[in-house]
């Protein structure tokens, strides 16, 4: 990675007793693209404000290329937003839109004409040009929004939920421009969502936030298989979260007692594992195997079914122990035509003990 | 069913009952004044473009017509900017009183006229402004500001919070941002809001009758004149107030709904 675009410097954000923003580090790189995910009131769309401008930091250093920036205006930042209402200028037509951002720079009317008018092509709107906003369809108003930002080529393009508004298959479409749009211009995307699928499916990097704080920052593969917390674990879903105590322990392994049974969990390189002490671990519910009889694994519990849901190729089944522990489990629709899943029918639960994944018990 | 029309029926003769007895005084009044006869009596005399005419060479009614307008023209500005002003710090800003602030600025209308006069003669001419064109300006300023506020206030509410935070966002500073999103964003409530200043103004009497001294409004002539004796000269300068009025009203309503159906068509 290149030198870092972005840094957060122990920034802390304060709304008169409320903390919205606890004091938080962060480096974001030249063209990355980078989600602040978490559920509403976490401080992701708080942060993002701070680096458009539109709120200033309580404590703490923004910088933008090496460049303090608390207190320089919005204004005066080259920092433009795609925003969750669009923000689109009502009174002005598509192509006036996109112009304004270069009309306050000072360009000269037909310069910006031009350079409006090739980033709505660029965008497949481009005959849309001098209708009136209100005309175009959500898909359509979103485009504008993304040409009226990127027109005056900036380093970096804040996005807060712009694709909340949207329809289901026209979400996953605009993912796609979004993704194709970012490695194109090589510029860096700071991308707020509560939604788990859209950052997964876009950043490079995820920020998981909760109440002001971040729970962890990572590729989405190793938050979704190694979440740092039971936060992450249980915010990210589809993971069985199993705690018990520890049995014993040996260089390579831990014994662990749950109350759905007796499990091995692989042993961190440095950990140290002492009997009798609480314990917990995740298994991807991807990484779950369902069998009709007891399989050869250690790793084993014979579940209740009780419900499936059906999403093309992949099933998620939801199972419950004799404890009633609840088990989640992801598997593939001709996987599951070979064993019997009917609601109330027992089937086994079972993993390989290296795709356990043991939480650090700090924050449990 | 038979219910259920007979009521939509007693209702649209209730809604038309209701515009009879509003308009009627104004509808008679229009026929009188082409009436030759001088009193307002049924059957009708003739019909006569002479009370126009009395009124049209009456030097007197000029005079008040151009004060009006003056008044009409410089009240709608005045009160309009004022409005304006009042509603943005609303839309804009929050900060402590700001209830109290907004019911201050809404209070001149629900002052009665006549005390409201009272106050303002006496309080022109402590200052020694009473009895000029610029106090029934100042006094109907007083009075339409809270019509322009309450009509901007209505527009800059339909704005979406983030517009102008798009604007800086943009580059735009915020006297920038006021020339070029706010105030054309507002616009249709700003000229609403000058049409129906303008009217009100135009029309209003009482304020204008105590401050006004010598520069005589419109209304004020006529009551001058009926005080007199009857004469349908009156009625006369009452369509030709009414017929002003309703134009700046409905020009107000026109833009207004234009603006509307502009923004409502389909997302």
């Amino acid at each position: 990675m290149s030198d870092p675009l972005v840094e957060l410097d122990n920034v802390v954000k304060r709304f008169g007793e409320f903390t919205a923003v606890q004091p938080m580090n962060l480096e974001i790189h030249k063209g990355e693209f980078l989600a602040l995910m978490g559920s509403s009131g976490c401080g992701k769309t708080t942060t993002l404000r701070m680096l458009a401008g539109l709120e200033k930091p309580s404590e703490g250093e923004v910088r933008l290329a090496g460049r303090v920036m608390n207190d320089v205006s919005a204004s005066d930042r080259d920092t433009p937003m795609v925003w969750q209402t669009l923000a689109l200028f009502p009174f002005l037509n598509v192509r006036e839109n996109v112009e304004f951002g270069l009309k306050m720079r000072g360009m000269a009317a037909s310069e910006r004409r031009a350079k409006a008018l090739d980033w709505l092509d660029r965008l497949g709107i481009g005959e849309f040009a001098e209708r009136d906003v209100a005309l175009l369809s959500g898909g359509q108003r979103q485009r504008v929004a993304l040409a009226r930002a990127l027109v005056t080529e900036p380093e970096i393009l804040l996005l807060d939920e712009p694709l909340s508004a949207l329809d289901a298959h026209l979400v996953i479409r605009m993912q796609g421009v979004l993704t194709k749009l970012q490695r194109e211009l090589g510029i860096t995307f700071v991308y707020v969502t509560h939604s788990q699928s859209e950052a997964f499916a876009m950043a490079d990097r995820v920020v998981i936030m909760s109440n002001g704080v971040v729970e962890q920052v990572g590729a989405p593969r190793d938050i979704y298989r190694a979440p740092a917390n039971r936060f992450v674990a249980e915010f990210v879903g589809r993971n069985n979260i199993l705690t018990g105590k520890i049995k014993s322990s040996s260089q390579k392994e831990i014994k662990v007692e749950t109350s759905a049974g007796n499990f091995t969990v692989p042993k961190g390189k440095g950990t140290t594992a002492t009997t009798g002490d609480q314990l917990s671990f995740v298994i991807a519910a991807d990484l779950v195997s369902l069998t009709g009889s007891k399989p050869k694994t250690e790793n084993a519990v014979a579940c209740e079914v009780i419900s499936e849901e059906f999403v093309g190729s992949v099933v998620t089944l939801y199972l419950e122990a004799p404890d009633g522990t609840e088990f989640k489990a992801q598997v593939q629709q001709r996987d599951l035509d070979k064993v019997n899943a009917e609601a109330g029918k027992t089937l086994w639960v079972n993993w390989a003990t290296k795709h356990a994944h043991v939480l650090p018990e700090a924050r449990a | 069913m038979m219910n259920e029309r007979a009521i939509r029926l007693f209702l649209r003769l209730y809604v038309g009952c209701i515009f009879v007895f509003v308009f009627a005084p104004i509808i008679a009044s229009m026929i009188f004044s082409f009436n030759s006869d001088r009193f307002p009596t049924i059957p009708l005399g003739s019909f006569t473009w002479h009370w126009y005419e009395t009124v049209y060479n009456d030097p007197d009614v000029w005079d008040a017509l151009r004060t009006s307008v003056i008044v009409g023209v410089s009240t709608a500005i005045l009160s309009t900017f004022i409005g304006f002003c009042t509603a943005y710090s609303d839309f804009r800003y929050n900060f402590r009183f700001k209830g109290a602030y907004l019911a201050l600025a809404l209070l001149p209308p629900t002052i009665p006229l006549v005390i409201m006069a009272l106050a303002m003669l006496a309080w022109f001419s402590r200052i020694g402004v009473s009895g000029q064109v610029w106090s029934i300006v100042m006094a109907h300023t007083v009075m339409c500001s809270p019509f322009a506020m309450a009509i901007i206030r209505l527009r800059l509410q339909q704005m979406d919070s983030n517009l102008e935070a798009a604007a800086w966002n943009l580059g735009a500073n915020q006297w920038r941002t006021m020339r070029e999103i706010v105030l054309p964003f507002a616009k249709p409530g700003i000229i609403s809001a000058l049409c129906l200043t303008a009217a009100v103004s135009f029309d209003e009497f009482a304020v204008a009758w105590f401050v006004s001294g010598l520069n005589k409004t419109i209304p004020v002539v006529v009551l001058e004149i009926v005080t007199g004796n009857i004469d349908p000269q009156v009625n006369a300068i009452g369509t030709f107030v009414f017929i002003t009025s309703m134009t700046l009203v409905i020009i107000a309503q026109i833009v207004i709904m234009t603006q509307e159906k502009k923004e409502k068509q389909p997302a």
